[in-house]
């Protein structure tokens, strides 16, 4: 027996892996589905999209088309009607941009400062201050729209962008401030006392010492508002009127149209328009994105 | 030489937990004290109220004989190296030198002149223009030394230093540690919980548990003297052998019994402090019990060999002996098999033995 185990026969190096293991069928195969489950959609609107209304009627959704054409991208970005105006989805697109950009800076700044009290300069009732917030992420939006607009009148903002950048800012703090104070939380406290030693007061250590190692967590910050703020839906038609629609009501107004022929390679464009910048967003930054999420288990 | 550091009364509480209890301590000008004790004994937190860290529920502070309870740290004249080293990760080494000076709006040849001063001190100088992340542990934490260098503290406050660094290291730092202070002669405050750390290094040592200061003395005084059992039981390695018995009197002179076996009492230092009767703990370090050794006393005790750990220099026996297992140090060079019967005889005048009722030292 001994002789034959050592004999240089036999098992050596590295175990043989099949290629087309019960397992690997299993995951791969997993894999397969759950990708062409989520990418059928989108395939189905990027060919709609590119193909004329004849070819649309006749039916076949998965064929590609046989005759490109960007004819309705240009129609749903410039052309299309939502009620008297029919200038298509660039105006909403420009109050979308004026909308998100103000609110995600302000929602940021302010929720980084609060997440950063909070987790390093505790104070009296801190911890209650916390606990509030945390049932505010709690509590569905729509229990608050009527207050909120009741509000926005007395101060003179109702229908106003403006007023809807203070809505967006003050919705996205709840969340926010606990994602950032359980960041700074996760980053060592020691930092923090060293600072301190050295010299260094609130705003010293917040804008010198945390706020260059804190990358990951704005980048994901950045990424939830700027996509929650530009698919909001539901403050955008509750806060704003016609003229200052943002994009995604603009959208729903071009889709569900009831004039005419239904133009479904115009709404899949205008669709696919609307949803480019939180797309962009993520391919832009998906890597920092995981990163920032996977922060806190990793040591600084 | 003056005191340099005060703690008066010192009181801390988290919620109804005492942390610390009316804590007096002086800490003499030059003086390497360190605070020793087991996790959770109050040493780092006595540490950061010193450094203003942590504001303490009632007691003074004094740091050169100022009074600096409500001071913030940075107006209290001390530095302070962290675990973790603490190193701004985004900063160069210079940067994170220079760091709190340049806060305090120090000219530039000035802050220039000082790092150069600490990185030639401390030999990181090849280092300057590096990133932590870029730095091997012991570099790391030497730069975290240089931080407090850099800044012309009074006090230099250790927090367990060279707990993240590998065993090789962290005895390579203890001795530039210890020379740092030989050189600087600022007064310095380390905490640790590693006892070889606090032998080498402290002036003196305060041994702390459950918020109290149970012994502060110089080394040698709480190695051989331990004020009570806690102390005695803490300090060393292997742990010092205890016997619980009482002492009776026989033919006419005060013993030790314990098991049912005899123990002179000859050569204790303080054979007058104790009563028959009374309830005592002995206390015998490993290396003051003789194995197969002559001795004026001619009182020997069998033992049988349990187990042998050879440690190069010296050779660690552990012994069955009245019931007890007991650790016997003896040199490197006489090895025992085990089962092996022993003969033993102990060394009195260096024993402690203590009051099983108030544990301390008689």
């Amino acid at each position: 027996m001994a002789a034959v185990e050592l004999s240089g026969a036999g098992p050596r190096g590295p175990r043989p892996k099949r290629t087309f293991s019960g397992r690997n069928i299993m995951i791969y195969g997993t894999l397969f589905v759950a990708a062409v489950y989520y990418a059928l959609p989108l395939y189905v609107m990027i060919v709609t999209s590119l193909k004329g209304m004849p070819e649309i009627r006749m039916g076949n959704i998965f064929s590609p088309p046989m005759e490109i054409t960007f004819e309705p991208w240009v129609k749903a970005w410039a052309q299309a009607c939502t009620g008297l105006n029919c200038d298509g989805l660039s105006r909403g697109f420009m109050n979308s941009v004026i909308i998100t950009v103000p609110s995600v800076i302000i929602s940021i700044a302010v929720a980084s400062v609060n997440g950063y009290t909070l987790a390093n300069w505790k104070f009296k009732g801190a911890d209650a201050f916390f606990t509030i917030l945390i049932v505010g992420a709690f509590i569905p939006y729509q229990i608050m729209l009527y207050p909120m607009v009741i509000i926005l009148r007395q101060i003179g903002l109702y229908g106003e962008l403006s007023g809807l950048i203070l809505v967006h800012t003050v919705f996205g703090m709840p969340v926010l401030t606990l994602l950032f104070r359980n960041y700074f939380t996760s980053l060592p406290e020691e930092l923090f006392k060293a600072g301190r030693v050295d010299g260094a007061g609130f705003w010293n250590i917040y804008f010198r010492i945390m706020l260059p190692i804190s990358l990951p967590i704005f980048v994901v910050a950045m990424i939830l508002q700027i996509t929650g703020i530009w698919n909001d839906f539901l403050f955008g038609v509750v806060f704003t009127k016609p003229d200052t629609y943002p994009m995604t009501v603009q959208l729903n107004n071009i889709v569900n149209s009831v004039q005419g022929v239904k133009e479904y390679n115009v709404n899949m464009a205008a669709t696919l328009i609307t949803g480019l910048v939180p797309l962009f967003v993520y391919f832009v930054s998906g890597k920092l994105f995981v990163r920032g999420i996977a922060a806190g288990a990793v040591k600084g | 030489m003056g005191t340099s550091v005060s703690v008066k009364d010192l009181t801390l509480q988290f919620g109804a937990i005492t942390v610390l209890d009316k804590l007096n301590l002086d800490i003499g000008d030059g003086e390497f004290l360190v605070l020793l004790g087991s996790s959770g004994c109050g040493k780092s937190t006595l540490l950061n109220c010193i450094a203003g860290l942590l504001e303490p529920t009632d007691g003074q502070i004094f740091i050169k004989n100022r009074n600096v309870t409500w001071e913030e740290p940075k107006d209290r004249g001390i530095g302070m190296v962290f675990q973790s080293y603490a190193l701004y990760p985004q900063m160069t080494v210079e940067k994170n030198l220079s760091f709190g000076l340049r806060i305090a709006g120090t000219p530039a040849d000035e802050i220039a002149r000082r790092v150069a001063r600490a990185a030639e001190i401390l030999q990181i100088g090849p280092l300057l223009k590096r990133k932590p992340a870029a730095l091997s542990g012991g570099q790391r934490q030497r730069v975290a030394i240089g931080r407090a260098l850099v800044r012309d503290v009074d006090v230099f406050l250790f927090d367990e230093p060279l707990s993240n660094l590998d065993a090789k290291l962290r005895s390579e730092l203890r001795v530039e540690i210890k020379r740092l202070h030989q050189n600087l002669k600022n007064t310095m405050i380390y905490v640790t919980h590693d006892q070889i750390e606090a032998l080498t290094l402290a002036d003196r040592i305060a041994i702390m548990r459950n918020g109290v200061i149970q012994q502060l003395d110089d080394p040698m005084t709480i190695y051989n003297q331990p004020k009570n059992l806690y102390v005695a039981g803490f300090i060393g390695s292997p742990a010092m052998n205890f016997f619980k018995g009482e002492i009776v009197s026989s033919n006419g002179k005060q013993v030790f019994v314990c098991n049912g076996v005899e123990f002179s009492l000859d050569g204790y230092r303080a054979t007058s402090g104790l009563t028959v009767g009374q309830k005592v703990v002995l206390g015998v370090r490993p290396e003051h019990i003789f194995v197969d050794e002559t001795r004026d006393s001619g009182e020997f005790h069998d033992a049988v060999v349990d187990i042998e750990e050879p440690m190069g220099a010296d050779n660690l026996l552990w012994l069955k002996h009245v019931g007890h297992v007991l650790s016997v140090r003896i040199a490197g060079n006489r090895r025992y098999q085990p089962g092996s019967h022993v003969r033993l005889s102990f060394d009195m005048s260096l024993a402690s033995i203590f009051d099983q009722e108030s544990e301390l030292r008689i």
